[in-house]
C-alpha cells in the first residue's frame, strides 16, 4: 500500500504517495482503516456518499477522512473502498463502501479521535502527489 | 517570537525532548498574539498537535486569541479522585471482583456505548447548560460533589445552539462511557504521605482505598474541536493571524469566532464533567453491591475534580497588576494557591487539590497548588507521566510479553476493552510520573501531599 506510518510521541501520523490527487485521496482514506481495523475482514455490502468543502487540497484531505471516521464512530461503519468522483474548487464528492461493524468478527487495533491538521501537507512531487496527516489518538 | 519560552525539566528530560519537536512547539506558542508571560512547558512536555502536550500560556483579553488548538480535541479531558472510609486490606481479596463488576458498570473501549441512558434534546441540551449540577439533580451523585469539581462543575456562557448537530450525535450514546485510549478508572490505596498536616485537610490517610477517574467529552468534544479549527482557519485569515502550524489556528478572544468557540468548548466542558459524574455514580453503586455495605460505610466522597484540557478566562497579577486572561492548558493542570477565590471554603487553608495520574503499573500523585504558580505559571503545573514512546516503538517493545499478566504479578489487576490498548500502554511507554512530580515540586508551582499505587484497573 503507498502509505508509512509517522512514528509521533503522543499520536500517529501517515505519510501517503500517489500518482494523482484522486488516488491520494483514496490511499489516505484505506490507510485510516488499515490503522483502524483489518482491512482483509471488511466487506463492502453498502456504499455512502461523501461531500465536503475546504479551501485548500489539505482542508479537504482532513475534511474528507474526519467524514469517514464520523461515520465510522455514529454508524459503527468500517470502509475499505473508495472513489473520488470530484475534486476542485472547494469541494471534495466521494464514495465509500464498507459494512457496520461486527463486533465478534471485526477487529478495532487503534481508536482515532480526530484527523489533524498539524504538520499537514498536500503536494505535487516528481510527476506524483504527496501527503501527510498526524491522528490524535 | 513575542515572548520567552520557559520549559520545567531535570536534565535527562531536556536530553528526551530535544529528540522530539515539543521545543519547537513552545516557540510557535510564543508567536501567537496577546501572549502575556512566557510560553510555557510542564515536566511531562511531549511533542502534540499544534500546541505541545504539557503547554500553558495565557492571553490578553482585548489583544490575544484563543485557539481550539490549545485546548485539544479532548476537550475538558480530566481526573477525579474520590476517597473512602474503607481501608487496602479490607478490598485485597475482592480486588477481581470490584474491578470486574466495574468493568460490566461503565462502558469502556472504541465507540462504548451506554444503552440504559437516552437523553431527549431537553435534557441533552440541559447537559451542556449545567454540567455535573444536571446529573446531580437527576440522582447521579451527591449536592457536595459539587463543591469538590473544578468551577463547580459548571463551565458559564455554554450556548447549546452553537454546536453542531455532528457533535450532536457523536455525544448522544457516549455520556456515561470511558472511551479508549489512556483513559481509565483505578482502584488503589494511599501509600506514601508526605505532608501529614495537608493529607488530613484532604481527608487522605495511609492505606484508604481510593478511586481515580480519568476521561473526557468523548466525540463530542472531537467534533467540537474540530467543527471550530474550520472555523479558525477562515477566522485567522479575515485577522491577519499569521501561523507557524495550521493547527495553532486561532481568532482574536473578543470577535465572534473567538466568543462562539468559548461557548461552544463550555457545552463540551459540560458534558465531560457530566460523564465523570456518572461515572462516579456508577462506581458508587459498583462498591456498595460488591461489598455489601452501604454509602454510609464506604464513604466514597469526591476529594476534587480538575480539568487538563481547557481554555478559561481568569484574573492573574502580569507585571504587578492584575489583568484578565485567557489560559490554555493543554495537557497541564490547574495548580491555585491557598485562599484563592476559585477553590472551594475546605481547600482554602491547603491551595486547590492537583491530581496527577501516572501510568497504569506505577503510581499517582495528589499534590496541591501553590503561590509560585500564581507567580510563574498562571497557576498551573504538570499534567501526568506523559509519553516516552509512540504507541508504534510501546508495541514493539512489548511483543510477546503477557502485559496483563506481569501487572498482576506486581499486584496490579487490569481489565482492558482492548489488548491493543493495554500493551500500548504498558510503563516503560511513559515517563516516570514521580520525575514529572519531582520537578513541579521542587520548582514550587505545586507541592506533594501523597502517592496512590494501583490495585486494579479498567481500561478502554
Amino acid at each position: 500500500m503507498g502509505y508509512e506510518l509517522i512514528d509521533h510521541t503522543g499520536d500517529l501520523g501517515l505519510k501517503i504517495r500517489s500518482v494523482d490527487l484522486k488516488s491520494l485521496f483514496c490511499e489516505a482514506a484505506t490507510a485510516l482503516f488499515d490503522v483502524i481495523s483489518d482491512l482483509d475482514l471488511i466487506e463492502v455490502r453498502e456504499e455512502r456518499e461523501i461531500s465536503v468543502v475546504g479551501m485548500d487540497n489539505e482542508e479537504l484531505l482532513v475534511a474528507w477522512l474526519n467524514e469517514l471516521l464520523y461515520l465510522h464512530e455514529v454508524e459503527r461503519l468500517l470502509f475499505r473502498d473508495f472513489k473520488i468522483i470530484e475534486i476542485g474548487e472547494g469541494k471534495l464528492k466521494g464514495t465509500a463502501g464498507g459494512e457496520a461493524l461486527r463486533e465478534e468478527y471485526h477487529i478495532i487495533k487503534t481508536a482515532i479521535k480526530a484527523v489533524t491538521y498539524h504538520q499537514l501537507e498536500v503536494r505535487k512531487e516528481n510527476g506524483g502527489w504527496s501527503g501527510r496527516i498526524i491522528f490524535d489518538i | 517570537m513575542r515572548t520567552d519560552g520557559m520549559v520545567y525539566l531535570d536534565e535527562r528530560m531536556l536530553n528526551q525532548i530535544k529528540q522530539e519537536q515539543s521545543l519547537l512547539q513552545v516557540k510557535n506558542v510564543a508567536h501567537l498574539p496577546g501572549i502575556v508571560g512566557n510560553s510555557l512547558g510542564m515536566p511531562d512536555i511531549h511533542w502534540g498537535y499544534g500546541f505541545p502536550i504539557g503547554g500553558v500560556a495565557a492571553f490578553d483579553l482585548k489583544k490575544g486569541i484563543i485557539s481550539p488548538g490549545g485546548v485539544g480535541y479532548d476537550i475538558n479531558c480530566g481526573v477525579r479522585l474520590l476517597r473512602s472510609g474503607v481501608e487496602r486490606s479490607e478490598i485485597r481479596t475482592r480486588i477481581k471482583e470490584i474491578v470486574d463488576a466495574l468493568f460490566r458498570n461503565i462502558p469502556a473501549g472504541v465507540g462504548s456505548r451506554r444503552k440504559d441512558l437516552k437523553l431527549d434534546e431537553a435534557q441533552y441540551r440541559k447537559v451542556l447548560l449545567k454540567g455535573a449540577e444536571w446529573a446531580v439533580k437527576q440522582g447521579y451523585g451527591l449536592g457536595e460533589d459539587l463543591e469538590h469539581i473544578e468551577e463547580k462543575g459548571c463551565i458559564p456562557g455554554a450556548d447549546p445552539d452553537l454546536i453542531s448537530q455532528k457533535a450532536y450525535e457523536r455525544g448522544r450514546a457516549q455520556l456515561g462511557t470511558l472511551g479508549s485510549g489512556n483513559h481509565f478508572v483505578e482502584v488503589g490505596y494511599v501509600a506514601e504521605i508526605y505532608d501529614q498536616a495537608l493529607a488530613s485537610a484532604l481527608g487522605l490517610s495511609l492505606d484508604q482505598v481510593t478511586v481515580i477517574v480519568h476521561t473526557g467529552s468523548r466525540g463530542f468534544g472531537h467534533q467540537v474541536c474540530d467543527d471550530y479549527i474550520r472555523v479558525m482557519l477562515r477566522a485567522a485569515e479575515k485577522y491577519g493571524i499569521e501561523l507557524p502550524d495550521k493547527q495553532l489556528c486561532c481568532a482574536p478572544i473578543q470577535s465572534p469566532e473567538g466568543e462562539n468557540y468559548l461557548a461552544a468548548m463550555a457545552c463540551a466542558a459540560n458534558f465531560a464533567f457530566t460523564n465523570r459524574q456518572l461515572i462516579t455514580h456508577w462506581i458508587r453503586e459498583t462498591f456498595e453491591q460488591v461489598m455489601e455495605i452501604g454509602p454510609g460505610k464506604l464513604q466514597l466522597q469526591l476529594v476534587y475534580d480538575v480539568c487538563h484540557n481547557i481554555a478559561k478566562i481568569e484574573t492573574h497579577e502580569v507585571e504587578g497588576r492584575k489583568q484578565r486572561v485567557c489560559v490554555h492548558r493543554k495537557g497541564a493542570t490547574r495548580s491555585f494557591a491557598p485562599n484563592h477565590p476559585d477553590i472551594p471554603a475546605a481547600y482554602k487553608k491547603t491551595g486547590q487539590p492537583v491530581l496527577i495520574p501516572g501510568d497504569m503499573g506505577r503510581c499517582s500523585y495528589v499534590l496541591v497548588g501553590s503561590q509560585r504558580a500564581m507567580r510563574e505559571t498562571f497557576g498551573s503545573t504538570c499534567h501526568g507521566a506523559g509519553r516516552v514512546m509512540s504507541r508504534h516503538q510501546a508495541k514493539k517493545a512489548a511483543r510477546g510479553r503477557a502485559v496483563a499478566r506481569e501487572l498482576e504479578d506486581r499486584g496490579i489487576y487490569v481489565r482492558a476493552a482492548s489488548i491493543a490498548t493495554l500493551v500500548e500502554e504498558i510503563s516503560e511507554a511513559y515517563k516516570d510520573v514521580s520525575d514529572v512530580v519531582e520537578v513541579v515540586h521542587a520548582a514550587g508551582i505545586s507541592k506533594k501531599v501523597a502517592k496512590l499505587k494501583p490495585m486494579g484497573v479498567i481500561k478502554g
